[in-house]
């Protein structure tokens, strides 16, 4: 069936095949970058993926629109006791889960669900414990030993018993892996012999629900008539599967598509001054870094490490490799994350200094590895011309480095060994917005060998960074140890922080109420095309 | 040329086998493995990712993970994606209907304007037409691909807004698709311009992907007509007094063909196999961006399978091109 002329402009259709007997339908056409691996997203960690997450699912809590503030979705409340070990969520009633032409739910969302949706990952005696692939993201934040049971307590009410008080435990449940899917699906595909279809044809309680997947190509997605809070403006929501930039732009001049995410930074300019379009930008959730081996001579020496943060000029970096689309990063988490400490000062940018410290340290003519990425990040979109840029302001103060780098999975693989060589250009995008998803996750003590690639393990920190876990629920708290230990962190710098980059979805200038996602998801709740 | 057929299909089952040792050595000499791909840059603890290794018979010795590949494959089992987890088998299916209408589209438009082309180029040989020819069939040749690819969008698409950019039919459509040929199911669908959208949506991939076999069968058969035309009995033919359209197109091409089939099966093959550039700057959902996404993630079954397949595909279009070579020409015929 045809569903519109034109794309921006609803019209009549003659059928209702997506619709349901609908005479007009307003498609929205998002240019993505790739095919998502599957639709159960606690299968996946790709952002090609997770991006159909909030527009399919709902979790127990949310973000606020364009915020990383935890505010309630499935659950309408919660209580912590128990020291924050014990948190009892009260879920909301009524909500309904898709009725599709392969799923016709006979009850509402209930505790059974929430249950189902967690320990599917945790059990491993669960039917779908392995049904389509190993619970990565489950697993690499640490849930199966966090986790240790969730009890109904009445179909509206659920109990999670956690072995050990996590204060990031709400934001992490937002993330992807704990959105919540049917049960009573989840049981009807089993009995049908059929479970692999809970990843391939989703069923949750989102603004869209799934309509039809075709690889490489797109997907398609219908508003959900029964969502909680209020059918979408828009009827139809199609992802079309376009892998190159370059080639997304052209569709989006042409009309082809209103969305796109990722577009080349050469590009911006003329995006900006198109007069059909306009470039939403926000400050992304990440940081790029350079990393030490703080535990091998002479980076085991603060004052080596010092001098060659204080060589490297940032501002070209910017310039150069994030086309000025970047921020200097001072920290090693981004200012939009509570509890950023904005008085640490920056290392100045001074060779001379530089050359002087290093002096200081008895460390002359050093040679050293510096790893580049061979992939391209937001936070760091060209791995090889910064580590260029690098080696040559190093030449200055007189250290010669030989620049290695290796395929993606063996280069984090040799990154993250205890006794690795050199210095590692690495970044992070945050999983859940909280500052333990940096402070914690990339530089405890228990991340060294994986997470922590600076092998830096460092008492004072590291005694801040473990009491603000134990704050449940006690932000100012935590905000007030993280500032600290940034002020420790910047003091011993494991780290050169390099640069925060800035989040760009262009889209045509007709799109309204698009939401600025913390975390980069293309979410597409109460957009709009308007004439 | 019955004995010719049994013969060469029986050179199939060890180059197939052959195939197979190549496939599942060539991706496991390359660093990484698909659970480190899988992982990304959260990683995974020591535990846990030897225990997804030890899931997917990744921990197993090479040997064993051969022979249990070979095993599932003499039962017709591809094996399943490590990432997507659905059957190698059904997905290439899938995405193959995509690959091979575009590639028979290329190849209709090489044939069509390149042998016409070198005809041309050959009968006028040393003349402007023919250095005219020669040089834009280089520069076909040697165009990079990608850059050909978006110049064609951004002024086609862009500037003339002739065509559209990307994808095999408007969005705006949505109708089942039985056979996977877009232009088929769009006829099939009955929807009002849904041919002459799948239509234009094929004119730039099929331009792009065709434009280096085009510039190789024009010089393949400019080369073989000058060799056919410089034989005696066309010399005859045209002393005799037949009109020259006659001599080139019955007595000079048939004979010059043999060559010109054996390149157009070969660049077909390699179509089949090497759409990927094209596939990626057009969005075309076929099997060589598939591909080239699994070597990214290690997907180990994939690439088997993918190689495997595409192995086959060459093999048979090569056979098929050998036993056209008797129909072309009845010398071939009847030596076999």
């Amino acid at each position: 069936m045809r569903l519109a002329k034109k794309p921006f402009i609803p019209l009549l259709v003659a059928g209702a095949l997506m619709t349901g007997g609908v005479a007009s339908a307003k498609t929205f056409i998002h240019c993505s970058e790739a095919s998502p691996q599957g639709f159960d997203t606690a299968l996946y960690d790709g952002s090609e993926t997770l991006d159909y997450g909030p527009n399919i699912y709902n979790g127990l809590v949310r973000f606020t629109f364009g915020t990383t503030d935890i505010a309630p979705d499935l659950a309408q409340s919660w209580d912590i006791s128990d020291g924050g070990k014990t948190i009892v969520f009260h879920l909301r009633k009524g909500i309904k889960f898709h009725k599709t032409d392969w799923f016709t739910p006979t009850r509402d969302f209930n505790a059974d669900d929430v249950i189902f949706s967690l320990m599917r990952q945790k059990e491993e005696n669960n039917p779908y414990h392995n049904y389509a692939g190993p619970y990565l993201y489950f697993n690499a934040m640490g849930m199966p030993d966090l986790i240790k049971d969730i009890v109904k307590l009445d179909d509206y009410t659920v109990k999670l018993v956690l072995t050990k008080p996590d204060a990031a435990i709400l934001p992490d449940l937002k993330m992807e892996f704990a959105l919540i899917l049917s049960k009573e699906y989840a049981d009807q595909l089993l009995k049908a012999g059929t479970p692999e279809l809970l990843n391939r044809k989703p069923v949750g309680t989102g603004p869209f629900q799934f309509v039809a997947y075709k690889k490489d190509a797109f997907v398609r997605m219908k508003a959900n008539p029964d969502y909680y809070r209020g059918k979408q403006p828009i009827d139809n929501l199609v992802f079309a599967i376009t892998p190159d930039a370059s080639v997304r732009y052209q569709k989006l001049k042409k009309n082809e598509c209103q969305t796109m995410p990722f577009p080349n930074l050469a590009d911006l300019d003329a995006m900006k001054n198109d007069p059909n379009l306009k470039v939403m930008e926000w400050p992304g959730l990440n940081v790029g870094y350079l990393a030490y081996n703080t535990r091998r001579k002479p980076f085991d020496d603060v004052r080596v490490r010092k001098a060659l943060n204080m060589a490297i000029d940032k501002k070209a970096i910017i310039k150069a490799v994030f086309h000025g689309e970047g921020t200097i990063a001072k920290n090693p988490m981004p200012p939009t994350v509570w509890g950023y400490n904005d008085e640490v000062k920056d290392d100045p940018y001074d060779p001379q200094a530089a050359k002087a410290l290093l002096k200081e340290a008895g460390v002359s003519k050093l040679k050293m590895k510096l790893w580049a990425m061979p992939v391209q990040r937001p936070y760091n979109p060209n791995a090889r011309r910064m580590a260029e840029l690098i080696k040559a302001d190093w030449a200055k103060i007189s250290v010669r480095a030989e620049i290695v780098t290796y395929e993606w999975g063996e280069y984090l693989k040799r990154s993250r060994a205890v006794d690795r060589d050199g210095a590692v250009l690495l970044g992070w995008t945050s999983d859940n917005g909280d500052p333990d998803n940096f402070l914690g996750t990339l530089l405890d003590c228990d991340a060294v060998g994986s997470n922590n690639m600076a092998q830096w393990c460092y008492g004072p920190y590291e005694a801040l960074i473990q009491k603000a876990k134990t704050l449940v629920g006690q932000r100012d708290k935590r905000a007030e140890l993280y500032r600290q230990a940034q002020v420790i962190f910047k003091a011993q710098a494991p780290w050169a922080t390099i640069a925060h980059s800035k989040v760009h979805v262009p889209m045509r200038k007709n799109v309204m109420g698009y939401h600025k996602d913390p975390l980069d998801r293309h979410d597409f709740e109460g957009v709009d095309l308007v004439e | 040329m019955i004995r010719v057929l049994i013969y060469r299909i029986g050179l199939l089952v060890p180059t197939f086998f052959g195939v197979t040792l190549i496939a599942f050595g060539f991706i496991r000499m390359l660093p990484g493995d698909p659970i480190l791909a899988l992982a990304g840059e959260r990683g995974l603890n020591r535990e846990f990712y030897l225990k997804l290794l030890h899931d997917y018979g990744l921990d197993l010795p090479l040997w064993k993970q051969y022979l249990v590949y070979l095993q599932n494959l003499l039962h017709g089992d591809l094996g399943v994606s490590i990432v997507t987890q659905k059957p190698v088998l059904s997905e290439f299916f899938s995405l193959f209907p995509a690959t091979m209408e575009l590639s028979l589209v290329a190849m209709t438009i090489a044939v069509a304007i390149g042998v016409p082309a070198g005809v041309i180029a050959a009968v006028n040989r040393r003349r402007a037409l023919d250095y005219m020819i020669m040089t834009i069939s280089l520069i076909g040749y040697s165009m990079p691909i990608f850059w050909w690819g978006l110049v064609l969008i951004i002024v086609s698409s862009g500037i003339l807004d002739l065509t559209p950019v990307a994808g095999r039919i408007s969005m705006l459509y949505f109708f089942p698709t039985p056979t996977g040929f877009m232009l088929i199911d769009s006829l099939l669908s009955g929807e009002p311009g849904a041919f002459k959208s799948a239509l234009s949506h094929l004119i730039l991939p099929s331009l792009v992907l065709g434009t280096i076999p085009l510039a190789v069968i024009a010089r393949q058969t400019r080369s073989a007509m000058l060799e056919v035309l410089s034989e005696d009995y066309v010399r005859t033919a045209r002393a005799k007094g037949l009109p020259v359209l006659r001599v080139i197109a019955l007595h000079a091409l048939r004979n010059a063909l043999i060559p010109v089939v054996t390149t157009i099966g070969l660049q077909l093959g390699y179509m089949f196999a090497g759409a990927l550039l094209t596939e990626t700057i057009f969005s075309w959902p076929g099997i060589g961006k598939y591909m080239v996404d699994s070597v990214f993630r290690r997907d180990y079954p994939v690439i088997q399978g993918g190689l495997l397949l595409i192995a086959s595909i060459i093999m048979i279009v090569n056979l098929v091109v050998d036993l056209l070579y008797g129909l072309i020409n009845p010398k071939v015929r009847h030596r076999a």
